[in-house]
């Protein structure tokens, strides 16, 4: 078999039931190969694209994300992608093509440095030599992708391994001695948090990402109202607990809820579930719950006490973790008087925006795309307000339905990964919300979702400004709206041109019959909301300032 | 603190990239390096010669280098017993003047001459650290015109 076959059938073997990518020089032989296979293929306009919806694709599904690019050019179109998965600990299994191997190193035509490049930024990656190595590599590439923390691997594949011959033999099992993650938690230390649990007066569970990639969703849940304890997800965790349980405190952190910043900055004891004490969640570190002893279980070591310092380290995998700390905790901690406290935060700082205008505001937007999908959407975001306000405003109360980019920020990311996450999900309705500034950063693959038949529907907070900065230009730079105004094109014609179907939106009493319209549409739609061009993303806790301190607060 | 830190690694093209581009891009220091081959031939030995602020960041360290999917194991050799080495090879001045001090240092540290010429001698010199900066100051004074230094190596006991 050659190179480019055993790439297919490897493939075939891993189950991979779509790719992303595009062709180019350096992978015409896998392309050739591609040409007689029944394999999905997807073909964007952009290897960004590509790679970001090979991440959606992998978020909504939980499988391993699976794209493909030429080498140089190609293969650096694909770095933003990367780091994105990277930052956010997706499996993705990137290839790329590269110069032939006695070529490299020579400024070939196209070539670039790509394992090099993207050494910082993947969990591992591979140039293949010899075409013996490549199946081995492939499946090995698969298992690195997706077990312990997940995150994204390249392949970096020269033109001429891709033709050679050699027999074709998929290795059964993958045994990498140097990679061996933890899964199961130390019981000594499971039964030191489930004693402590117990004797806490003000717990709080603080879940991320890792919830819900080891799907962890029922054991938190259950852990939660056997020790009645709060739930505030980070931006990742999201649709790791439901937002319509009691418990649920909703998001933490620089656009977080009052009531789960309060929370937690008075808590005495945090229960940390896969989450890595961001910047954007803790604030000023130094006075970052203050109180607090803190449990911390998380499948990477290096996540532990690297921003703050745990009490007890529970190394493995989350869901695994949980459902042994849910028998070993004899007795509930008594938190009625914990409860009543935060149930009153609640009261006096609920999320909240001012509704009594004829303009639309973005809020209404997204609370409007809840009721009409019944929150059964799954809903990709671009980075901005456009981002925190479908963190906000959306109820989330399932895991892999909600996709953005969080660590990275990565503007441009919310509609190639919401057609990957369609590509993945077919019965589903998936939104991007967008600001104006995010969607013009890949609005060409409007064009893939079109050709592909990808029904995405794109609403587009549309408010003239790149909104987040411009309102950290009006908060802290004395109003100074450097470079943040934009030119618009008509995004209308635009979704037009593409064969798309546009709807604009002026009216706020037409903002319902809009989404409806989209919704029923089996074809992509963008949704042009002409909002409130200052509207600002509130509470928010200004850069360098401890959590409780909120601008736009308590009532 | 300095920290010897000796990790098992894939003996493979790119794994010291990976070592080095870790410690630059998390902004540690890397105080010495040391690769070779181990007995077995598919595993390479890096010693590891670091300064860390605290124990944090040290912590960190190897937290990093052991999610390195080709590294194998990292230890701290710091909290063991270890014997180290480092091999060293200067040229270092001589006058008829100085001939006589040097050879006594050349006796008191164990070290070898591998070369003479008219002005100047070749040594090699394998010590523990501490007593190659002490052979340092000594041979300063003489006037070191070229030095050459492996970085440590270590074994536990």
């Amino acid at each position: 078999m050659t190179g480019s076959e055993i790439f297919l059938e490897s493939l075939k073997k891993e189950n991979v039931e779509v790719l992303f990518g595009y062709p180019g020089g350096s992978v015409l032989p896998i392309f050739d190969k591609l040409y007689d296979s029944d394999l999905r293929f997807i073909l964007t306009r952009h290897e960004q694209g590509a790679i970001h919806a090979a991440d959606g694709y992998a978020r909504a599904t939980g499988k391993v994300g699976v794209c493909i690019a030429t080498s140089g050019p190609g293969a650096t179109n694909l770095t933003t992608g990367i780091a994105n998965a990277y930052m956010d600990s997706i499996p993705i299994v990137a290839f790329t093509g590269q110069v032939k191997t006695f070529l490299i190193g020579n400024d070939a035509f196209q070539e670039a440095d790509v394992t090099g490049i993207t050494r910082p930024i993947t969990k591992h990656n591979y140039l293949v030599k010899d075409v013996k190595d490549l199946a081995c590599i492939i499946k090995e590439a698969f298992h690195i992708a997706s077990t312990g923390r997940p995150g994204p691997v390249v392949i970096d594949i020269p033109v001429d391994v891709q033709i050679q011959d050699i027999e074709f033999n998929y290795p059964k099992t993958c045994d990498i001695r140097s990679y061996k993650p933890t899964i199961k938690g130390h019981p000594g230390q499971i039964k030191k948090a489930a004693k402590t649990i117990s004797r806490a007066k003000k717990p709080i569970i603080y879940a991320g990402g890792g919830v819900i990639i080891s799907g962890a969703f029922e054991e938190l849940k259950i852990l939660a109202e056997k020790i009645n304890t709060p739930v505030t997800t980070t931006l990742l965790g999201l649709g790791g607990f439901d937002e319509r349980n009691e418990l649920s405190l909703g998001m933490l952190g620089m656009h977080g809820t009052v009531y789960a910043n309060h929370a937690i900055m008075d808590s005495d004891l945090i229960i940390a579930v896969g989450a890595r004490f961001d910047d954007r969640v803790t604030g000023k570190i130094d006075t970052f719950a203050p109180h607090a002893q803190i449990i911390h279980i998380d499948i990477d070591p290096s996540s532990i006490s690297k921003n703050v310092k745990v009490h007890i380290p529970i190394v493995g995998d989350a869901k695994n973790i949980l459902k042994e700390l849910i028998d070993e905790i004899k007795k509930p901690p008594e938190t009625s008087q914990w409860l009543a406290q935060i149930k009153e935060w609640k009261q006096k700082g609920p999320l909240r925006y001012d509704n009594n205008t004829d303009k639309i505001k973005p809020q209404y937007v997204v609370q409007k795309i809840c009721e009409l999908t019944k929150g059964e959407a799954i809903i990709c975001t671009e980075v901005g307000q456009n981002q925190m306000w479908a963190a906000q405003y959306y109820t989330y109360t399932k895991p892999r339905t909600f996709v953005s980019s969080g660590g990275l920020g990565t503007m441009g990311f919310g509609f190639p990964a919401a057609m990957g996450v369609q590509a993945g999900c077919p019965d589903k309705i998936v939104f991007d919300i967008a600001g104006d500034g995010s969607i013009q950063m890949n609005s060409q693959e409007l064009m893939t979702v079109v050709a592909n038949k990808l029904p995405v529907k794109i609403a587009i907070l549309n408010n003239g400004y790149l909104g987040m900065v411009r309102q950290w230009q009006e908060l802290f730079y004395k109003k100074r709206y450097s470079q943040t105004t934009l030119v618009n094109p008509d995004f209308v014609k635009l979704a037009e041109a593409y064969g798309a179907k546009g709807i604009r939106v002026h009216k706020k009493n037409e903002v319902e019959k809009a989404i409806k319209e989209a919704i029923e549409t089996n074809n992509a739609v963008v949704l042009d909301f002409i909002v409130e061009p200052e509207e600002n993303v509130f509470p928010m806790v200004p850069a360098g300032e401890a959590i409780n301190r909120m601008i736009g607060g308590m009532a | 603190m300095r920290h010897t830190i000796s990790v098992l690694v894939e003996n493979r093209f790119g794994v010291l990239a990976r070592i080095a581009g870790l410690f630059s891009a998390r902004g540690f220091n890397i105080d010495s390096l040391a690769v070779g081959e181990t007995e077995d031939p598919t595993i390479s030995r890096m010693t590891i010669v670091v300064d860390a602020e605290d124990e944090r960041i040290l912590e960190q360290i190897k937290k990093q280098l052991h999610k390195l999917i080709d590294v194998i194991t990292v230890v701290d050799l710091t909290k063991k017993e270890f014997f180290e080495r480092e091999l060293i090879l200067a040229r270092v001045s001589v006058d008829k003047s100085n001939k006589n001090k040097i050879e006594k240092v050349i006796n008191k540290f164990n070290v070898k001459i591998l070369h003479k010429d008219e002005d100047s001698i070749i040594i090699e010199a394998a010590l523990e650290q501490e007593k190659i900066k002490e052979l340092f100051s000594t041979l300063k004074e003489f006037g070191i015109k070229q030095l050459v230094r492996t970085g440590k190596i270590a074994i536990p006991k």
